[in-house]
């Protein structure tokens, strides 16, 4: 079987070809084989089928961003169907056969996905246990399940599959009758760490990714984007595309330009032959002013907490100090450039993309394309690793205007550089703190501000929120979201007040970046409750388990000290005489105040002459509630951590007056091999009577502040600049 | 149309109707139909579509088909689902993988290098990797799943 033959199989085909967990996007070979679905959240149909071999299909708006979410959803519908896990399927991410979850998003998949999948699957098994008991003459309470088979007990003749009971046919049953959920106890498959479904196709070469989808009579596009922030198109001079061989197309909406081709070197040839003129201007500041600018904007302000009295807290101090944080532009930067398929008839639409959101992108096509959504299929398929709002929007709808202007399906993928330059990057702020100590050793006021955009400017339904809509000058509304996340810390202190300046705009598009303000408020956060310890003599891990009253956040400070080792000091032991100096350093954080808890330790060395900054070991005390999969959150923790050691040390978006200049991965480095830590330690709580938190994000918080107050350890300074580079590094020894 | 190009991947002979100046990538992922190897920059600089060439690794991304010269293996000649090399079944086994992207190059730069040096130090490792960008952080697994084959 050739490669093409392979993929054209149906997905029953597909099905069957794999022996493990199934996890597959519609392949989209057969487009009229695949009828939409009832996807109100309501009924439990809408949710998991049984198929006439016995094999469940999940069916959910969540969707895999190479998190293990679609292994840990699968997890949770065969602990509560009395499945194993090898049965159960996944189809995400679909508008007309996957109930609408929103986006996969906020570390949020386990959290709020799971609960409704898994009342689904218990009302599933309430279903099936009374027909079971119907057919067999008993009762309910006298049956057992294994692996889908219902018996009777004492009487394994006596027996029943739930192929036989249901399958091929509908539950027709609320899942609002609040059926009863396994407790925690009785959990056999849920809390363990079953293998990742999706993992042996992709090391072994499995159409895994919407890159990997190939249509019949399929095109190939790229995009053409202006030469700088607010461009104009003059004029396009077509001639010179003319000789590209299997050229087919240029097409051009408003500052919106992109060449179809038949052959995707073609589309790449074209895209790079097009000779456009543009009007651009210097619309950008000097990048040296940006965090200034950002300070003197005109922002809304909005109170987020307040207690006691700043005034009279500061007044009756014993010390007090501030501080400044800056964080810069930063870049999502996946390691596969932004990709979609689309299919665009007057008759219908279908775009298969590696949104997160595939609802919200379908009412914000619906206005691009000016069609009604009704006649819009979104279809998610894997993409690269998006760690938040990436291009994968943005391509959905570049490869939508192509494909309706050629009328035959396209395949858009983004080239490097698109993606550098044009992704909505994750936003600079600026974080100021000033706080005070009494002559006891605690803190008695904080104050602190933070400037920032929004963190989120996801389709939700406005044309203008992708890309291909920006150009076309399409308008955006845009709400404040995620500058304030983690903005307040979780300490007690008795005077406070914490503020966010929101900035209407920015001078580069910003979106959604991993944890969104939760890093930056982290890093200001984690790194002046350091300063406080030693202005006020104290242990930095002592003096944070002073100001914590919630069990958990202690338990998890003294797991990390107790992993690591913590020996208990006071303020820096910098010596000067080391070239190579050493400093361990601590941070904390619950996510956004009431989810996943985290505290790290990271040990660093800082090469005085270089001023290169090593993290040679992280150790990580993790609480996120009930655990579904332990070596999966392992992954994510060990995954969060490197990331933001390279944001943390490394990462900066450039920018002249006009364009983004960091346009590969020599002017955007990531950390690499040789600079990962020589080993990540984990202490993972588990906390089967808790509800699960999502665990994708919490523990990229403490790593920014963990390494700064690990420097100052070292070497006796504090950077409060993100990235920490050498340069930075060594200006900060000599000033 | 170019003279008659021919290109020997996964021990198979194939005719290529691609320009002779096209990237051996798109030859491999659109002519003959393979995954594994993937755009990621187009400029070699992070090694997602790393395949060999004889014994060598190659970023097909920038080498011209026309060049070839020797047999061309991706991920997919290396093993397969029911027949996986020790580094796929390593990768599996250490779970050495988050969104996997990036995954073919690494395993395609330890297969050579392994080749090679049966027995790298830690450093020899991670400085023959370093070429080799996962944005994900899954180093550490990486690291693991191509020590355990090292040590077998």
């Amino acid at each position: 079987m050739t490669p093409t033959t392979a993929l054209a199989s149906s997905r029953r085909e597909f099905l069957k070809s794999t022996g493990a967990v199934i996890v597959t996007f519609a392949w989209p070979t057969s487009l009229g084989a695949q009828p939409a679905r009832e996807t109100s959240a309501a009924g439990v149909d809408a949710w998991l089928a049984v198929a006439t071999d016995g094999a469940v299909t999940l069916f959910t708006g969540k969707v895999e961003i190479g998190t293990g979410v679609s292994t840990a959803l699968a997890q949770i519908v065969a602990e509560e169907l009395d499945v194993r896990v090898g049965r159960v399927g996944v189809i995400q991410g679909d508008t007309e056969r996957t109930p609408n979850q929103g986006y996969t998003a906020g570390s949020k998949t386990i959290q709020q996905g799971g609960p409704p999948i898994r009342q689904a699957a218990a009302e599933a098994r309430r279903t099936l246990l009374g027909l079971a008991a119907a057919r067999l003459g008993v009762t309910p309470e006298q049956l057992t399940v294994d692996d889908g088979v219902v018996a009777l007990r004492g009487d394994a003749a006596r027996r029943v599959t739930y192929a036989e009971l249901i399958g091929g046919r509908r539950f027709e049953r609320a899942v609002s009758a609040p059926a009863t959920t396994k407790r925690p106890s009785e959990y056999r498959v849920v809390g363990t760490s079953v293998a990742r479904v999706d993992i042996p196709g992709k090391v072994t070469g499995a159409p895994s990714y919407v890159h990997d989808l190939r249509l019949p009579g399929m095109l190939h596009a790229r995009v053409v984007r202006p030469p700088a922030v607010g461009s104009t198109v003059e004029s396009i001079d077509e001639s010179s595309v003319r000789d590209v061989p299997g050229h087919v197309r240029v097409v051009q909406e408003g500052n919106f330009i992109g060449v179809v081709a038949e052959r995707e070197e073609q589309a790449i040839r074209a895209a790079q032959a097009l000779k456009v003129t543009w009007h651009e201007s210097a619309r950008l500041p000097e990048i040296a002013d940006l965090h200034r600018e950002i300070r003197a904007a005109s922002t809304t302000d909005k109170t987020v907490s307040s207690r006691g009295s700043i005034t009279a807290g500061f007044a009756g101090a014993a010390r007090t100090i501030a501080a400044t944080y800056e964080w810069p532009f930063q870049m999502h930067a996946s390691m596969g450039p932004s990709c979609s398929v689309a299919d665009v008839t007057d008759e219908r639409a279908t775009i298969w993309c590696s949104s997160q959101g595939v609802f919200g992108l379908r009412g914000s096509l619906a206005k691009l394309l000016n069609r009604p959504a009704e006649r819009i299929h979104l279809v998610f398929a894997e993409g690269a690793g998006c760690y938040g709002h990436n291009g994968a929007d943005d391509v959905a709808a570049d490869a939508a205007l192509l494909s309706r202007a050629v009328g035959r399906p396209v395949r858009v993928q983004w080239m490097r550089h698109d993606e550098h330059a044009w992704e909505p990057k994750g936003p600079a702020m600026v974080m100021q703190a000033r706080g005070a100590v009494d002559g006891n050793g605690r803190a008695v006021a904080w104050e602190y501000e933070v400037w920032s955009p929004t963190h989120s400017t996801r389709p939700r339904g406005d044309a203008g929120e992708t890309l291909a809509g920006q150009l076309q000058g399409l308008p955006i509304k845009v709400p404040f979201i995620g500058g304030d996340r983690n903005a307040r810390h979780g300490y007690e202190i008795d005077n406070e007040r914490v503020v966010i300046h929101w900035l209407a705009d920015m001078p580069l598009r910003v979106s959604a970046l991993r944890g969104l303000g939760a890093p930056q408020n982290t890093f200001a956060n984690e790194s002046f409750i350091d300063e406080l310890a030693a202005v006020a003599g104290a242990d930095p891990v002592d003096f944070r388990l002073r100001h914590l009253r919630d069990q958990r956040a202690i338990d998890v400070v003294r797991a990390a000290a107790s992993l690591a080792s913590w020996q208990p000091r006071i303020g820096s032991a910098a010596r000067a005489e080391n070239p190579i100096a050493r400093g361990r350093g601590f941070a904390y954080a619950q996510y956004e105040n009431e989810n996943a808890y985290v505290a790290t330790v990271a040990d660093v060395e800082v090469d005085r002459r270089t001023g290169a900054i090593r993290v040679r070991r992280v150790f990580v005390a993790h609480d996120c509630g009930l655990i579904v999969n332990p070596d999966g959150v392992r992954n994510q923790i060990e995954g969060n951590v490197v990331q933001t050691i390279s944001r943390t040390l490394k990462e900066e978006v450039r920018f002249d007056r006009r364009r983004v200049t960091s346009l590969d991965w020599q002017s955007y480095p990531l950390l690499r091999f040789s600079e990962v830590p020589d080993a990540i330690e984990i202490t993972l709580i588990d906390r089967r009577d808790q509800p699960s938190v999502g665990a994708g994000e919490p523990a990229a918080c403490p790593v920014p502040a963990a390494i700064a107050n690990a420097v100052f350890a070292a070497i006796g300074v504090r950077l409060r600049r993100v990235p920490f580079t050498p340069e930075r590094v060594k200006g900060a020894l000599h000033t | 149309m170019a003279d008659a190009l021919e290109i020997t991947v996964n021990g198979q002979r194939h005719r290529v109707t691609a320009a002779a100046d096209t990237p051996l990538l798109y030859v491999l992922r659109n002519e003959l139909g393979l995954n594994s190897p993937r755009f990621g920059c187009g400029l070699s600089q992070c090694g997602a579509c790393t395949v060999h060439i004889g014994d060598r690794t190659v970023r097909s991304c920038v080498t011209p088909v026309s060049t070839v010269r020797g047999p061309v293996t991706t991920l997919e000649g290396l093993g397969t689902r029911e027949h996986p090399h020790p580094l796929q079944q390593a990768f599996i086994a250490e779970q050495a993988a988050q969104c996997g992207y990036c995954i073919n190059g690494m395993i395609m730069t330890a297969a050579a290098l392994l080749k090679q040096s049966p027995r790298p130090s830690d450093s020899e490792l991670r400085s023959a990797l370093d070429g080799n960008l996962c944005r994900c952080g899954t180093h550490m697994r990486i690291l693991r799943a191509i020590r355990r084959v090292a040590r077998a």
